[in-house]
């Protein structure tokens, strides 16, 4: 037995191993955005039960992090980017990994039905399921476009925070769910014209690789302009209103203008000014989705004091 | 050498053994405050009786009232 083997199984993860499998950074996006789908629900929630559910949908998250890391092991265990993770790096074992991830999504599903509804665990169960088992283990590797229906599973917490609150699905959960899922590839992409890769070493086909970066631009733009209806869609729904569609009228202006930008240009230019557009880009994007949750949480307070709304 | 290995694996054992307590204890005081937030928003106690999957004959009145 060589010294290496030796260390590899007396090391004994610590719980910040543990944590860093649950991807904290997206479960703090899929925290905020269901909170404000639990929040601009018109049935008002108990606070506690409220603290409940976004835990339990958090958890939930974390947990389909936990499994999505232990399918993926292989392959970020050949990425430089992804080496460091605590699978492939040896902190915590996939059998581990995979443990966790279940326990955790059978404690979120269930905690949550008994809290709320059937239909918000369902939801939740539909989510962990959609990202472990259709995105992670079947499209990911599949096709090029892995990005956008991967994006789905993102886009499912505000309308489990609707559902938290009302017990059901409506035309607002449903655009709140659009907003995010037609956000999701051109924020992507933009990261992926700038960022060098090792995609291809690991076998999974990026649209930048297996079509090239101008279908990438391409791309952008006509996801961009099929994103902007949705967003300001959501304006004339029943949690919308003069303010959200002033913020979502400036915001879809200020990225349809960098999807252009990006569609314009060639990778000459890019590389000239070091993508100082697609970072631009990649940068209003996240603005872009921040500030029109914002919005929407900004009319529901408006409605407490009788001003938000049309 | 052993010793000094044996005694960092119990370090991080401990610290895995005190997150598990916390856990459970989080996990103990979301039970206990979710059973306290929906007994108290069923107002009337009589309610909770029907939480116990049982046939009480006593919580229907009219069924008692003739006899």
């Amino acid at each position: 037995m060589s010294d290496i083997s030796a260390t590899e199984q007396t090391y004994e993860a610590g719980m910040g191993d543990y944590f860093a499998l649950l991807k904290p950074r997206v479960m703090s996006l899929v925290v905020f955005t269901a909170l404000v789908g639990l929040l601009v629900a018109p049935m008002p929630v108990h606070p506690f039960i409220g603290f409940v559910a976004i835990l339990c949908i958090a958890v939930g998250a974390g947990a389909s992090g936990a499994l999505n890391r232990w399918w993926d092991a292989d392959i970020d265990a050949r990425m430089k980017r992804t080496a460091g993770r605590p699978i492939p790096s040896g902190r915590v074992q996939p059998g581990e990994a995979l443990g966790i991830g279940l326990a955790l999504s059978g404690f979120a599903i269930i905690l949550l039905a008994l809290a709320t509804n059937f239909l918000a665990a369902f939801l939740l169960a539909f989510t962990i399921f959609f990202y472990a088992v259709i995105y992670s283990m079947w499209l990911k590797r599949a096709t090029p476009q892995n990005i956008v229906i991967g994006g789905a599973a993102g886009a499912f917490p505000p309308m489990i925070g609707w559902a938290v609150a009302t017990g059901g699905v409506s035309i607002e959960s449903v655009l709140m769910f659009a907003l995010i899922f037609m956000w999701t590839p051109p924020h992507f992409w933009a990261l992926a014209l700038f960022v060098k890769s090792d995609y291809g070493n690991a076998g999974i086909p990026m649209l930048t690789e297996t079509h090239g970066r101008k279908a990438t631009r391409n791309h952008i733009l006509i996801y961009t302009l099929l994103l902007v209806p949705v967003a300001i869609g959501l304006g004339f729904t029943s949690i919308g209103g003069p303010v959200y569609t002033a913020v979502a009228v400036a915001m879809n202006a200020w990225f349809l203008k960098g999807a252009y930008d990006i569609w314009r240009r060639d990778d000459a230019a890019s590389e000239a000014d070091k993508h100082k557009v697609e970072i631009g880009v990649f940068k209003v994007s996240l603005y872009y989705l921040f500030a029109h949750f914002v919005a929407l949480l900004v009319e529901a307070v408006l409605r407490l004091y009788g001003l938000g709304g049309w | 050498m052993a010793l000094q290995v044996e005694h960092e694996i119990h370090a991080r054992r401990k610290g895995r053994n005190f997150g598990v307590f916390a856990l459970l204890i989080g996990f103990i005081a979301i039970v206990f405050g979710l059973t306290v937030v929906k007994v108290l928003q069923l107002g009337e106690a009589g309610e909770f009786e029907r939480f116990d999957h049982v046939a009480r004959p006593q919580i229907v009145p009219e069924e008692g009232a003739g006899e």
